[in-house]
């Protein structure tokens, strides 16, 4: 047997879960969905997931084409509404878990009334927002996360406007579980996300990515390398910090960690318990729920 | 084409006294609809009202979304779930619905949406009638696509053309549109719903072939692609961008023809086994009155007038508005003198008219901008003017 043979049996270890006849993606080198999408997979793998049960929601941006390389249930949708998308899925199929993978200018900004009333909801929904601070797909344009300061194309000058703090606003909005990591956080991403595959309500996932083409390029920040350099110099792990006190600066300190993970009835379940006290048998309990996730 | 039998549990069966707002609600339930995401607004709340009620006891989902944006949304979410869908809006939620029209049309997303008109522009006249979403209802997404309007003219019609447009929608994998207004919707008649086992449906053409080898927009022989829906394995992707058999992006002029082409030929190449109207006195006729909606009940009126004043006219209503019956208004305009074209807006449909009788005879709009409905004697006498 020749070096060439061995190398051909090789095969990618995400395979069952990638579009492989959809690969090289478009992402650019340095960039870190790739990332979050490989801690997603090994998530689904880790977990012994049924891969027939997890439908991806993806808006539209970069991480909006996530949705286009998992060999899932798969659907790329309009800007912003991936979540009410989602939540249209989920109530037709509840017996789905229903994973939106998007990024922060389709889910904090578009999307953002519906971000915050599906978590108003509980609804059973997992949210991964990948948070670049910008808008990259556009060309660098400035988000509603981009930190104050930073320059962005559409801020040529520096950002002047506040930034949403994304834990904070899921937690008061009402979600059930939320964490904030970077694309460092490998392992504890892909964590954070086998506990919201196993758990039901509206789970929340954060997770800051380099931008290495353009918040990184404009803000002469250097490449990918460097940008994990400063997450690992200026993370600060704080499991159930306060999350009004998770504000991200310019270049400051990321506090990182799950901060909220309690347990609320879902949309589904309230609607169950609620039309079944006041209807009594003239209600037949809606949707088959899945009993290893309680 | 499957066909098959309501499920008693939605079928309200028996005579009632309802407006047309629960009619779509009603005509819904019978259709199968088992999800409905709406957003409250003048003068469509009713029939959201209504399915909310009566859900709980059919088995089903109603959930009050965020706005009208997240209410489309959900409806195309839900289809791939499974279910049969609709909502009900008017002309600022209307307008809220386009971009994700769009998306049903390029996902073809079966779902229906009734708009219960209401004066414009902006908040216009929300207690209100008109009918000038006419065009958008057609035009009103970007981009090039086809979809299919109703418009129904009583109580009666809005329970019958929800159950014509559920089962359209489940032909042709397109959003069907209810264009109905503030007087049906709020005019209460008699309504009778027939039973269960009269009540045909057309199902949902689902795939059964050999799962590897399924392609999400594949045309099946009729020109339509078979559906799959989640958690049945075929671990299928869809998407808003211009795309492939198999549902992934192509970013070309190429692929761009034939996914687009497909999207309008769809409709246009089945137009005439879609389009239904309604001819009365035709053969003979100097002068016909086309209308739609609540408006051909007015032009009855004023139909009647010239007859009496010994005029021979005709009458057309459309059922169906989009696809628009163009083949019809060739025909039949070099045979008459006029069309007289009255509706609840400064000349929306009146355009179709002219430009399919090609100047072969005359074409009278009677505009009206919404409000109440044309006095009929504006109606008679474009017809008088007409035929001099």
């Amino acid at each position: 047997m020749t070096n060439e043979d061995q190398t051909t049996e090789l095969k990618n270890p995400m395979e069952g879960i990638l579009r492989m006849d959809r690969i090289p993606h478009i992402w650019c080198p340095g960039c870190g969905i790739g990332t979050v999408v490989t801690s997603f997979a090994e998530a689904l793998k880790k977990n012994n997931e049924d891969l027939d049960k997890v439908a991806v929601v993806s808006g539209i941006g970069c991480t909006g084409r996530v949705a286009g390389y998992v060999k899932l249930d798969s659907f790329h949708t309009t800007h912003g509404r991936a979540i009410p998308f989602a939540t249209g899925l989920k109530l037709a199929n509840p017996e789905m878990k229903v994973v939106v993978f998007s990024g922060d200018g389709d889910i904090a900004g578009i999307g953002g009334n519906h971000l915050i009333h599906a978590a108003r909801r509980n609804m059973d929904l997992i949210v991964i927002c990948v948070n670049n601070f910008n808008y990259a797909m556009t060309g660098g344009q400035v988000a509603a996360t981009t930190p104050e300061l930073a320059n962005a194309s559409t801020a040529p000058y520096g950002n002047y406007e506040y930034p949403f703090s994304l834990p904070y606003l899921v937690d008061a909005a009402g979600g059930t579980y939320v964490a904030r990591w970077t694309a460092l956080h490998l392992r504890r991403v892909t964590k954070s996300i086998q506990e919201a595959l196993n758990r039901r309500g509206f789970s929340f996932i954060e997770v800051i990515t380099p931008c290495v083409t353009l918040y990184a390029r404009r803000n002469r920040l250097g490449d990918g390398l460097n940008l994990l350099k400063y997450y690992y110099d200026n993370s600060e792990i704080q499991h159930g910090a306060d999350t009004r006190t998770l504000d991200v600066s310019y270049q400051g300190k990321l506090i990182v960690g799950k901060f909220v993970d309690k347990e609320k009835p879902t949309f589904l379940d309230a609607m169950n318990k609620h039309f079944s006290n006041v209807l009594g048998d003239d209600y037949q309990l809606y949707g088959r729920i899945n009993n290893d996730r309680d | 084409m499957k066909k098959s039998k309501a499920d008693p549990k939605g079928v309200l069966t028996g005579a009632h006294f309802l407006d047309g707002d629960y009619s779509l609600a009603e005509g819904a339930l019978a259709a199968g609809c088992r999800f409905f995401g709406g957003y409250p607004i003048t003068p469509s709340t009713e029939t959201a009202e209504r399915f909310s009620e009566r859900i709980p006891r059919v088995g089903g989902v109603f959930i009050q979304m965020e706005d009208e944006l997240a209410s489309i949304a959900s409806l195309i979410g839900a289809v791939w779930g499974g279910k049969k869908v609709m909502t009900v809006t008017s002309g600022p939620g209307f307008s809220l619905m386009m971009e994700n029209l769009g998306l049903a049309c390029m996902m073809e997303t079966p779902l229906v949406i009734a708009n219960v008109q209401r004066g414009g522009p902006s908040t216009g006249l929300p207690t209100l009638t008109a009918q000038q979403d006419m065009m958008q209802a057609k035009y009103g997404s970007h981009g090039d696509y086809e979809i299919i309007a109703l418009s129904p003219d009583s109580p009666q019609e809005c329970f019958n053309l929800t159950i014509d447009a559920f089962n359209l929608s489940e032909i042709y994998r397109v959003p069907v549109l209810i264009m109905t207004d503030e007087c049906v919707g709020h005019m209460h008649e008699k309504v009778v719903i027939p039973p269960a086992d009269e009540i045909e449906l057309v199902e949902r053409k689902w795939y059964t072939g050999p799962k590897d080898e399924y392609l999400p927009y594949k045309n099946d022989t009729d020109g339509i692609p078979f559906f799959v829906k989640v958690g049945d394995g075929y671990r299928f992707h869809t998407t808003g961008l211009t795309h492939d058999e198999k549902g992934y992006p192509v970013i070309n002029a190429e692929c761009q023809q034939v996914c687009v082409q497909h999207l309008v030929d769809k409709i246009r190449k089945n137009a005439e086994k879609i389009i239904r109207i309604e001819e009365d006195e035709i053969d003979g006729a100097e002068v016909i009155v086309l209308s739609y909606g609540i408006t051909s009940r007015v032009a009855y009126r004023a139909v009647q007038q010239a007859k009496k004043a010994g005029i021979k006219v005709g009458r057309i209503r459309l059922v169906t508005v989009w696809p628009f019956p163009e083949k019809r208004i060739k025909e039949l305009a070099p045979k008459v003198k006029a069309i007289v074209v009255p509706e609840l807006n400064t000349g929306q449909i009146v355009l179709e008219v002219e430009r399919h009788a090609a100047e072969k005879c005359k074409v009278v709009c009677v505009p009206h901008c919404g409000g109440w409905v044309h006095d009929p004697n504006d109606i008679f006498n474009a017809i008088k003017e007409a035929v001099k």
